[in-house]
């Protein structure tokens, strides 16, 4: 059982009820292809990943993105039930999509940049811990179902 | 793997920010504190606490010794030897600390650089300090 403090409930509601969901996702998702190239493996019919800019500027990353920042927010809304909430996406990030847990990581780790870069100087230690911690139970709940 | 462009980049970088090397350093210090509690304990025999002059000068050791390997980085195993022999002999820190605090880095990078921390500046960064990291290991065994 997750155990959460009145304080990183708060800062959570409060990270994303600032976020620009479709501006955060697309630009996540690109950072994370770009920073961690061995991850556009799982993108290969997402059309012209051949640079940075090409990544940036690309549409259908951007939406998927969007769709990963909304499945984060069923977990923003159910935080004391992270693993339930996420037992099906586990089971498809696993049987359907083969995605190597470790992705889970990389990926948080650019959200927590792209949120530092939104937030500024407001995303303190504190804050980030905060976002850490509710990023590992996440990622955690999400390699529940590999087996 | 490192182009030239990168590396101009980096260099960039670092040397803007060496004038503010003790605020960068700290808040990456403070930053790992917070969110891994273990690394506190490479630091019982200082004041960690924010702002405090141990911080700050502790800080802004690492952030120079940074800048400096930025300036020449084919150069680092010559530039970090000193550095090498006190992590591995002296200091004896877990190098998955290394990787917490550039993490740490990061993230004080792009809370100061805000949009200018781009994922191009981002991936050049990432990898120039998993170099450094990687180097400063070397004579751990």
């Amino acid at each position: 059982m997750v155990v959460w403090t009145d304080f990183e409930r708060a800062t959570i509601a409060d990270i994303f009820s600032k976020l620009d969901y479709e501006a955060v996702g697309g630009a996540t998702l690109a950072r994370c292809l770009i920073v961690y190239p061995w991850t556009q493996r799982y993108f290969g019919n997402f059309g012209n990943l051949y640079n940075a800019a090409a990544i940036m500027g690309n549409p259908m990353i951007a939406k998927h993105g969007t769709t990963i920042l909304h499945g984060l927010d069923r977990a923003v809304k159910n935080m004391d039930n992270i693993k339930a909430t996420y037992a099906e996406l586990s089971v498809l990030h696993s049987e359907k999509l083969h995605v190597d847990p470790d992705n889970f990581k990389l990926l948080s780790d650019c959200l927590t940049i792209v949120v530092a870069a939104q937030l500024g100087k407001a995303f303190s230690g504190e804050v980030q811990a905060a976002f850490q911690k509710f990023l590992s139970v996440v990622v955690s709940a999400l390699g529940k179902q590999y087996h | 793997m490192l182009s030239a462009r990168e590396k101009e980049l980096i260099a960039e970088i670092w040397d803007r920010l060496t004038p503010v090397a003790e605020d960068i350093g700290a808040e990456a210090l403070l930053r790992m504190f917070a969110t891994e509690p273990g690394s506190k304990t490479y630091f019982s025999h200082l004041d960690i606490s924010p702002s405090s002059a141990h911080l700050r000068s502790h800080g802004k050791k690492i952030v120079l010794a940074i800048a400096e390997g930025a300036k020449d980085i084919s150069q680092l195993a010559v530039t970090l030897g000193p550095l090498q022999t006190l992590h591995a002999y002296q200091l004896r820190i877990d190098p998955t600390n290394f990787k917490f605090f550039s993490h740490c880095m990061l993230v004080t990078l792009a809370a100061h650089m805000r949009n200018d921390f781009t994922p191009v500046a981002h991936a050049a960064m990432d990898k120039y300090l998993s170099a450094f990291a990687a180097v400063l290991a070397e004579k751990f065994r």
